[in-house]
């Protein structure tokens, strides 16, 4: 039960690393590599250490992927949400 | 391009490599290698018919060469936006791939060469690691021994680790920060263009978030505090302690805005906390300085283990980084947003 538990966790941790790397969109990305982060600390709970595990929920899901945000705002890379659900209406 | 009858006319490559140098005496000095001029005892000797004839031809042969030199550089540079760009991305691409699979290889061969994970006879199953499992609890005090590691046996190197902390907020602190803002100034431009640029795309007192944050606020600091009280005891510490309460305070912030913040915690706050924590920490630990950061016994009694006022130094140390990791992401979150606190 604990190794299936394992295994389907590491096969996330697979997904969600290829995930980062292939999305084009750069705020999925972070979103995703948030979620990685997430996996990974559920990886060192499993690996016993739970110290490190808490380091990594807060610093690696939490304020790094807050940074990420604010850095891809500075960038301009977040776009406002888009006009489409408004206009569509008038169209039809 | 085939090779044209004069034999003076440069190859291809040559030309191609012109081309891409843009040389633009490229087609005059064709033209006076291709048409024989008259030296000047002909044109002398020269009837008017002729030479007229002459220039005629010349001026054709100038026309038809001028011609044939612009299809052949509208056709290289269609070549090099079309077909060419097509080219340099499939060799881009397969390279990528083959760079990969190249460290992918050497990676996992390292992978496969290292010890079993857990095995009892590893490499990392040494004395060292022995004594700090049989004797941490006696030496720190510390039930949580890998608190005990950190903060007691290897406190010097915190202190180097928390002083990097430290470094990393003041560099952001001098490439970030716009000046500070005095009462009855006119704020600068830059900082007017900041302030704009943090509330453009930002949601004013969102009621979702505020009341969310008004929820979770308070429980994300308790246990931040928890984990860095409880750090010798259980799981936590002060860094984990102090990043989960540097969270706390960024939703905080988030939710209701810099005027709420401010209110009690500033640049100054900032400065002072950061300081006094680094102060206390090299203060309980400067004796390393002396001892070439030897374990030494500090006089201090060590308590019952378990108890939360236990294990020496260990809980103010925790503090300390604790406060210096929470004031340093804070930090690092307001002066990417608008380069001030």
């Amino acid at each position: 039960m604990n190794s299936l538990f394992t295994v389907i966790v590491l096969g996330f941790l697979l997904i969600c690393a290829i995930a980062t790397c292939l999305s084009r969109n750069l705020l999925v990305s972070v979103v995703i590599f948030m979620a990685y982060s997430v996996l990974m600390s559920i990886v060192w709970m499993l690996l016993q250490s739970p110290d490190l595990a808490i380091t990594e929920a807060a610093v690696g899901a939490g304020v790094t992927s807050i940074l990420f945000f604010i850095t891809l705002k500075k960038l301009h890379a977040i776009q406002p949400q888009k006009e489409e659900e408004k206009h569509e209406p008038d169209r039809k | 391009m085939s090779q044209t009858a004069n034999d003076s006319r440069p190859t291809l490559g040559e030309r191609v490599r012109r081309w891409m140098a843009e040389d633009e005496n490229l087609l005059d000095s064709e033209i006076l290698s291709s048409v024989a001029e008259p030296t000047p005892r002909e044109l002398r000797q020269m009837s008017p018919e002729l030479f007229a004839a002459q220039e005629a031809a010349r001026e054709e042969r100038r026309q038809a060469l001028i011609e044939e030199e612009g299809e052949f550089y509208a056709r290289m540079h269609e070549w090099s936006q079309t077909r060419g760009m097509r080219v340099v991305n499939a060799v881009y691409r397969v390279l990528a791939v083959l760079v990969l699979v190249a460290v992918v290889f050497f990676l996992m061969n390292t992978v496969v060469a290292l010890p079993p994970f857990g095995a009892a006879d590893n490499p990392y199953n040494n004395e060292v690691s022995k004594r700090y499992i049989e004797q941490g609890i006696a030496e720190t005090g510390a039930i949580n021994f890998v608190c005990g590691m950190i903060l007691d046996y290897r406190a010097f190197d915190t202190f180097g680790e928390s002083t990097v902390l430290f470094v990393a907020a003041c560099s952001v602190l001098l490439l970030l920060k716009l000046g500070e803002h005095k009462l009855g100034e006119k704020p600068s431009a830059a900082m007017l263009e900041a302030e704009w640029d943090d509330r453009h795309h930002e949601p004013k007192n969102d009621a979702v978030l505020q009341l969310a944050a008004r929820v979770l606020t308070p429980i994300i600091l308790l246990f931040g505090l928890y984990i860095i009280l409880n750090g010798h005891l259980g799981p936590g510490g002060g860094f984990s302690g102090g990043a989960v309460m540097g969270a706390g305070l960024i939703l905080y912030l988030n939710a209701f805005g810099f005027q709420k913040t401010e209110r009690f915690f500033t640049y100054k706050t900032f400065r002072w906390v950061t300081f006094l924590a680094l102060m206390t920490y090299a203060g309980l630990k400067s004796y390393s300085f002396f001892t070439g950061a030897n374990h030494l016994e500090s006089g201090i009694p060590l308590g019952t283990p378990g108890a939360i006022l236990s294990s020496g130094f260990i809980l103010p140390l925790n503090i300390c980084v604790g406060f210096i990791v929470m004031c340093t992401m804070y930090a690092f979150y307001t002066l990417f947003r608008k380069g001030g606190m």
